[in-house]
């Protein structure tokens, strides 16, 4: 079968592209490690892939701010992004990347490119990591979450992922276009305070996508949940959920077959 | 550029020169120089008949230092035992090497040469481990400190062999108490002060290297406010190929990673001497986590390339202590002008010594120059050609065309003088445990749980992230809810090897408990060892491929009874090794860790030893937590309890000293025990065994470290149920994944005891005898 071909972006800083290259792998995909300056240089084209992914990390040391640098590298170095993503291919961001992705303007998705969201330090005032219950908005047509349940567990590793928006009309406008792809919630699907929202995000929102569904940017990292025995409590007898973030990768990659 | 700088000071009169002024004179300029090495530098200068220039003296004196020479461990030393007295030539040579020569390994390609130990992983990749401690910069600056600790570390792993990428990073901390309320004296930060920078500093660093914390523990007393302990440890996975590494004559001197600046001058002498309000401030380096992550990314691309025959990292004495290192059997030309700087003004000999952080040195082709610029611009990481490896056995720097340091190499290497110390060791009366007012067993408890040594770490877990690289199958945190502790954290590194099919994985453990030192320090070694092997075990590494580190952290070599002791827990090192047949890998020391207090009295931490174990799990979908699993499990006591409640943390909230602590048997070398301690199959539901009520606390069995390791982030509850945590049982049942906690208990433990296990592995079930109990 045809391996569609994932573009997995570094730079300095970058620190999950290999594991996430292994996970595009397990479910067929052929990625490649990508630096910025290959794709500045000229040396690779970004409309030579089916499939875009900005893995975790801290770009550029996330000086200035989480992802800054290089949401500003990645607007005037990859400017077919906008056009990659308008052919519908599918585009994901993690942490950082994701970071990266509403710096840049792509998300939330608007026609003039510009920021309309950001990212501020977590409640706590600091790092943290742990396991997550997460809702999908199943109104959302976002291809990554094809199939999945509703609810959801993944792990966040952050210290800046408090998501923030320009005013409360593009909360309603969010809704609206059904962009919030994931929230935090408490493990019975409530829309709680930390640690269940473990960065104070607005409106517990954990990821966004476009309204066309195929660019998703997430906070916690699904790279992480790729085996069974990712999961924290994989030596309980009890537990037999399948790997979630296998499925999201597995539905990009079949979605570009 | 900086010749103004360059000052008559260029060159040291030192011939001629009585031995106060040479030791004023080292004083002034922190060499941290004995008298007999001062001796030693005159008599060399006096033969070649000249004087030494500044950066000649600074280079002997980092290399001559504690930091790179480790003299206490292999100088001579008489030993005082009661009446007996002994000579021991070399501590190292005769404890940690001795027994590791004796359980001779075939699985371990590098030993104690290289910048860590490599164990085999598997028939295609190694494992490379090592475990820092970064002391007194933590003291001076806990956040710039421990960061760069993490920095040095890793890069030790960068630089052993061709190089290994760095799969999880190991801190362990020891602190004042964050509520202490006495005086400090000048200049001393408050232990909560220290603590907070410390964990922020491995925090910043860490996370941004993209490592995972998984492993590691802290242990608080008051004895540690002027002279934190700061532990970092790195295990890196790389083919076994890239173990081997070689510098030959003609190759180039490359200097890869940031520039040189000012900061951390005299930093390895420095940390060779007790901690002052003097302490130069320039001797903390300033860290840059992401411009190590360049090093990383383009330094494992440049050696799957095969790019460069030979790599260290540029640690203690800068430049000095790299180049030295890597062309010690053949010699060095260096031209210092070609350094890329941070700042134009330094001095030759401050380009030389200075300890910038994220450099390393490559020996290259000449012919894989070109292609190795390509991989490092690609990865916008410095690089520049310093000089080249020559054949005259000699250290040659210039800079600007001025000869700056001209050293014969065997000089610098074998001519440190050795000088023979005085060590006693006075065997405590048989102690009765005395004093202290018995409590209320309720108390008592709650007071234990409570007790900042067994508490909660996970404010401190939390802020590590310790799932990076996909790869941490047994986290630190664990249970439920995820918060209770766990004993050791299991690691399948298949971002490093690229395969999501190979389950191999590894555990690291730790065993440290300083209460049981001040006691006996031989018996807090064999414990350490014994904790940190039974952490494996619990999580079902294959403890007979166990490789062990030691650190040991003491206050002073100089004082005769500190020097005993410290020669007590080598000793007991050495037995445990034997013992269990488990090979010391790497280690290293910090041996100056007393400072003045507020009223100016000498303030020395306990004698410090933290053993780190690494293990392979081989298949880590196998691995087992030590969280109680459900309802009805039956809970099993492995082990014989004797009256050992010396040093344990029952007796500490009592407030009673002295009496026995536990006596630890390392297994007869036979097959019993080794069966015993055979990791479990398919187990990786079945419960944990522990034994709270029958073994703890009035009673805990020699298993049992009440007043235990701050080993494993160990929390709460945790450490009381975790007091009798026992080897991982051969007597337990491993029941089918999916059978029912009902079918667990359902198993008489004494019976399958009988048919699971041959007789009586002493170690492990004493008597063959295991005690059920009711949960």
């Amino acid at each position: 079968m045809k391996k569609p071909k994932v573009l997995i972006l570094r730079s300095p800083g970058t620190n999950c592209e290999l594991e996430t290259a292994n996970a595009f792998k397990a479910v067929g995909g052929e990625p490649e490690l990508v630096h910025i300056s290959e794709l500045g240089a000229g040396k690779k084209k970004l409309m030579d892939y089916a499939i875009f992914a900005l893995p975790g990390g801290f770009s550029y040391g996330d000086d200035v701010g989480a992802g800054k640098v290089l949401a500003n590298r990645v607007r005037h170095t990859l400017t077919d992004l906008r056009q990659f993503v308008r052919l519908g291919r599918p585009v994901i961001g993690i942490c950082n990347g994701f970071q990266v992705l509403v710096k840049a303007g792509i998300l939330p998705s608007s026609n003039a490119c510009d920021q309309s969201a950001s990212f501020t330090v977590n409640d706590s005032g600091k790092f943290e990591a742990r396991w997550t219950h997460l809702r999908i908005n199943t109104q959302s047509s976002c291809l990554f979450f094809k199939g999945l349940p509703e609810m959801i567990e993944l792990p966040v590793a952050h210290g800046e992922g408090k998501l923030v928006l320009k005013s409360p009309r593009h909360l309603e406008d969010l809704k609206k276009t059904k962009s919030i792809a994931l929230q935090y919630v408490s493990e019975d699907g409530k829309l709680l305070g930390y640690p269940h929202n473990p960065n104070g995000s607005l409106f517990n929102i954990a990821g966004l996508t476009n309204p066309e569904g195929n660019v998703l940017g997430l906070m916690p990292h699904p790279e992480r949940f790729v085996s069974l025995h990712h999961h924290p409590n994989w030596t309980r007898q009890t537990y037999r959920k399948a790997p979630v973030g296998l499925e999201m990768f597995k539905n990009a990659v079949d979605y570009a077959r | 550029m900086s010749q103004l700088a360059e000052t008559a000071a260029d060159v040291m009169p030192i011939l001629g020169k009585s031995a106060k002024e040479l030791k004023a004179l080292g004083a002034q300029r922190h060499l941290s120089l004995s008298d007999a090495e001062w001796a030693a530098i005159q008599a060399h200068f006096k033969a070649v008949k000249r004087e030494p220039s500044l950066a000649e003296l600074e280079t002997i004196a980092q290399t001559w230092s504690e930091h790179c020479k480790h003299k206490t461990f292999t100088s001579p030393i008489k030993y005082h035992e009661g009446k007996k007295t002994r000579s021991i030539k070399n501590l190292f040579q005769e404890t940690i090497v001795a027994a590791t020569e004796a359980v001779k390994k075939p699985w371990c390609l590098s030993l104690f040469k290289d910048n860590a130990g490599v164990v085999a992983f598997g028939k295609k990749w190694a494992l490379a481990m090592k475990v820092e401690t970064h002391n007194h910069p933590s003291a001076l600056e806990p956040y710039g400190g421990a960061a760069t600790g993490v920095g040095g570390v890793v890069r030790d792993i960068l630089g052993v062999g061709l190089g290994a990428k760095p799969v999880l990073n190991t801190d362990t901390f020891c602190f004042g108490r964050p509520d202490y309320k006495g005086g400090l004296p000048e200049g001393a930060h408050h232990p909560m002060r220290t603590m907070r920078g410390v964990v922020a500093g491995v925090r910043d660093y860490g996370n941004r290297m993209g490592i995972p914390t998984a492993g590691g523990g802290i242990w608080f007393d008051d004895d540690y406010r002027l002279n934190p302990l700061v532990f970092c440890g790195t295990v890196g996975v790389m083919p076994q190929w890239a173990v081997k590494k070689q510098v030959k004559p003609g190759d180039l001197i490359v200097a890869v990673g940031g520039r040189t600046g000012r900061d951390g001058l005299h930093g390895a002498t420095f940390s060779s001497a007790n901690l002052g309000a003097d302490a130069p401030s320039s001797a903390v380096q300033i860290g840059h986590a992401i411009q190590e992550k360049r090093v990383l990314d383009a330094l494992l691309a440049a050696r799957d390339k095969q790019l460069y025959s030979s790599v260290t990292d540029c640690g203690a004495g800068g430049f000095s202590s790299a180049i030295g290192e890597l062309g010690a059997d053949c010699g060095a030309m260096v031209r210092l002008e070609q350094a890329p700087l941070k700042v134009s003004d330094l001095d030759s000999w401050e380009i030389w010594l200075s300890e910038s952080q994220e450099r390393m040195v490559l020996a290259v082709n000449p012919k894989s120059l070109k292609a190795l610029e390509a991989v490092f611009a690609a990865e916008g990481c410095e690089l520049a050609v310093l000089g080249e490896f020559t054949k005259t056995g000699r250290l040659q720097v210039m800079h600007h065309e001025r000869s700056v340091v001209d050293l014969d190499m065997k000089f610098l290497h074998k001519g440190l003088p050795r000088v023979e110390r005085e060590a006693v060791w006075t065997p405590a009366p048989a102690a009765k445990p005395a004093g202290g007012v018995p409590k209320k067993m309720g108390e008592a408890i709650r007071e234990m749980v409570a007790n900042l040594n067994v508490c909660s770490r996970e404010w401190v877990i939390r802020q590590y992230d310790h799932e990076v690289q996909g790869g941490t199958i047994v986290k630190p945190l664990q249970g439920v809810r995820h918060d209770g502790p766990g004993d050791a954290c299991v690691i399948w590194p298949h971002a490093a090897t690229g395969d999501m099919n190979d389950f191999a994985a590894f555990a690291v453990g730790h065993g440290m408990n300083p209460e049981y030192g001040r006691i006996d320090p031989y018996w807090m070694a064999l414990a350490a060892v014994d904790e940190a092997l039974r952490n494996l075990t619990c999580v079902g590494a294959d403890p007979s491929r166990a490789a062990l580190l030691d650190n040991f952290c003491w206050a002073s070599p100089d004082d005769p009874k500190q020097l005993g002791a410290l020669i007590r827990a080598a000793e007991g090192c050495r037995d445990a090794a034997k013992g269990f047949s488990a090979p010391f890998i790497s280690g290293k020391d910090s041996l100056f860790n007393q400072s003045k207090d507020e009223k100016g009295k000498d303030l020395q931490i306990p004698g410090t030893l933290l053993i780190s174990a690494l293990a392979p799990v081989p298949d880590g979908r196998k691995a087992v937590t030590m969280d109680f699993k459900g309802v009805g499990n039956a809970l099993y006591l492995i082990g014989r309890t004797n009256d050992e409640l010396g040093g344990s943390l029952y007796h500490k909230t009592l407030g009673r000293t002295g009496g026995e602590v536990p006596k630890v048997s390392p297994p007869p070398r036979s097959t019993a025990s080794r069966r015993c301690t055979r990791p479990p199959r398919a187990a990786s539901c079945s419960p944990r065994t522990t034994c709270p009520r029958a073994a703890w606390p009035s009673a805990p069995s020699r298993w049992a470290l009440p007043a235990s390791s701050a080993a494993c982030w160990t929390s709460t509850k945790s450490r009381a149920t975790r007091a009798s945590t026992p080897t991982r049982p051969c007597s337990s049942p491993s029941p089918p994944r999916a059978s029912s906690s009902r079918s667990t208990r359902s198993t008489s433990p004494r019976s399958s005891a009988t048919s699971a296990s041959p007789p009586s592995p002493r170690w492990s079930a004493a008597s063959g005898r295991p005690r059920p109990t009711q949960s």
